[in-house]
């Protein structure tokens, strides 16, 4: 296949007949396993799982989906944790208006900081965005409500609409699960609808975009603001599954997090960033109690991954003969 | 030469036009001092060597580039300080001349891209994809008239060079525009391709204007009604194709060396 180019060589491999009944069993396995999972497994652990990927998956949106990379997606995470914490804590609202609350706050800031940054392309919109959750994380450390330092501490599960109590660990897993698939699930139709048709025509060709009428800066607004608005609903089940809200989630690190687990899982794939967020939760969890530096370690598996797997591991499964044959495919 | 038939040609009606166009680059001067009518059902070409400023001068029409000087009217309107979405959605429609195709998307698909916006089906992000199946019968239609039809599920991006510039010609035709601007539709084609774009480009002026960058001279003298010649961003001839081809000054800067 040397030499040729690749949509050309694409083309060869023929998609198994049975692809799209595999690809159902792959997906009955995960969605069992994530079920059965917390008899295995420490729950909170998972939970941390299913919130990052969801988190991870937000941030795919802008960065695989429209090409937009931002540096300022803790904003909306630990922006939405502060919010829905603060709800469910000093105000005493239930945990789905406390979510409601963090996802709506996220969105909102979703529109200032897209407003502000999509005025600029690359590097510059990466900037704007880093400068932007810079400014938003010092507000955070000296608002009141936020209890700077501290954070909001011992925040209250609740009873979800009133009927499941969110205390019991079993009970809050399958509500975290269950966000998590309908985030997933908003995301997948998001991305396949016609307004992301026309994401992925000004992704792959923005003058001819504008030249088809296209005001190419709402589409891409639109974008940041759903992303925003499900990272925010990332975060908002985050603070009541840590019963926490801290500076951790809004400083530039948790940005720089997010972006590690997209590329390393693939961006342009639904799975990808949910594969990458898992890979590096659970690095960062066995290595906790070691000695050994983290950041080290997943800095190291970051440099492999540019080096060796481009795609990430999803990307590259989804490219390969394999991936393809099963009827994959890659969005970038 | 094809006339278009619902048209009086009596009364030309001029669809866009430019006045004193210019545009400086820090301190280069681009485009200087052009006028401009173009008329409706009427093929318009814009030539002069490489460099002359034609690519420039396209951008400023559409937009994309801010003029420094000048005035431009569309339609009657003033569409100096438009943006060029809104040219673009007021009936000024551009190609570009790197062949520009949505690369990953299918022959089909880059078409209906084009069909989304005035069919009202761009903004639902809560629609599933297949909503968009009601634009299948207009994109089909249009890719058969410009003989794509073998090439309808092809993905863009593995189409000859030749073809890809008629996919984009599709999808300009797509949104219907009152005034199309082609630059260099046929740079890079066979002799063949030409021939076909030649065709089609005759085809849809006669209900539109075409305004056309194009150094292929026999193309030029074949199927345009007007001439405009170029040179170091100025105007330096216009007309029917005989007279500017007899002017000795296009004849020294531009034919001569041929």
């Amino acid at each position: 296949m040397a030499g040729k180019s690749e949509p050309i060589a694409s083309e060869h491999i023929a998609i198994h007949p049975k692809a799209g009944q595999i690809q159902l069993v792959l997906l009955a396995v995960i969605g069992a396993a994530l079920l059965l999972a917390p008899q295995f497994l420490y729950p909170i652990f998972l939970m941390k799982l299913l919130a990052f990927g969801l988190f991870a998956a937000a941030f795919n949106l802008l960065l695989g989906y429209t090409g937009l990379l931002s540096f300022g997606h803790a904003t909306f995470f630990g922006g939405a944790a502060y919010f829905t914490a603060h709800a469910v804590k000093v105000w005493g609202w239930p945990p789905e208006a406390g979510i409601l609350l963090g996802v709506l706050g996220a969105a909102a800031l979703g529109l200032v900081m897209g407003a502000i940054a999509i005025r600029r392309q690359g590097i510059y919109f990466a900037m704007i965005t880093l400068a932007l959750s810079q400014m938003f994380f010092f507000f955070c450390l000296q608002a009141g409500f936020t209890h700077g330092e501290d954070g909001i501490q011992s925040v209250p599960r609740g009873t979800l609409f009133g009927i499941f109590n969110l205390s019991d660990t079993m009970t809050m897993y399958y509500f975290v699960l269950a966000v998590f698939v309908i985030g997933l699930l908003i995301i997948w139709r998001f991305v396949n609808s016609p307004f992301g048709m026309i994401l992925k025509s000004i992704r792959e060709n923005e003058q001819r975009a504008i030249s088809l009428g296209y005001s190419v800066s709402r589409y891409k607004l639109g974008a940041f603001v759903m992303s925003a608005a499900l990272a925010g609903l990332a975060g908002g089940v985050k603070a009541l599954i840590f019963q926490f809200a801290t500076l951790t989630d809004v400083s530039w690190q948790m940005s720089g997090e997010v972006i590690l687990m997209t590329l390393l899982g693939g961006i342009g794939t639904l799975a990808g960033p949910v594969v990458g967020a898992g890979l590096v939760v659970t690095l960062q969890n066995y290595l906790a109690t070691s000695d050994f530096p983290v950041t080290i370690i997943t800095g190291v598996v970051f440099m492999v991954c540019v080096l060796v797997f481009r795609r990430g591991l999803i990307g590259e499964f989804f490219a390969s003969r394999l991936g393809r044959r099963l009827g994959f495919r890659s969005e970038s | 030469m094809s006339i278009a038939p619902v048209m009086t040609q009596s009364e030309p009606r001029v669809v866009l036009t430019a006045r004193g166009l210019g545009k400086d680059f820090a301190g280069f001067t681009a485009v200087n001092n052009v006028d401009l009518d173009v008329e409706h059902a009427r093929i318009h070409a814009l030539i002069g060597p490489n460099g002359a400023g034609k690519t420039t001068v396209f951008n400023l029409l559409t937009k994309f580039l801010q003029p420094t000087r000048g005035k431009i009217t569309l339609l009657g309107q003033d569409i100096t300080q438009t943006k060029p979405d809104k040219v673009a959605r007021m009936g000024l429609v551009r190609s570009f001349q790197i062949s520009a195709v949505f690369p990953h998307l299918t022959v089909r698909e880059n078409v209906k891209v084009a069909l989304q916006r005035p069919a009202g089906l761009a903004v639902q992000f809560w629609k599933p994809l297949s909503s968009l199946d009601r634009l299948n019968g207009r994109a089909d239609q249009l890719i058969d008239d410009l003989g794509l039809t073998p090439y309808r599920d092809h993905r863009a991006a593995d189409l000859s060079y030749g073809r890809k510039r008629v996919l984009e010609i599709a999808t300009t035709l797509a949104l219907d525009p009152e005034v199309l601007l082609l630059d260099e539709p046929m740079a890079g084609m066979g002799q063949e391709d030409v021939r076909m774009v030649a065709d089609i480009i005759r085809d849809v002026a006669q209900t539109r204007a075409v305004l056309m960058v194009e150094h292929n001279l026999n193309v030029v003298a074949d199927i345009c009604h007007h001439v405009t010649v170029l040179q170091r961003g100025e105007i330096i001839a216009t007309g029917d194709y005989a007279t500017v081809s007899a002017d000795p000054r296009v004849r020294t800067a531009y034919m001569g060396t041929e």
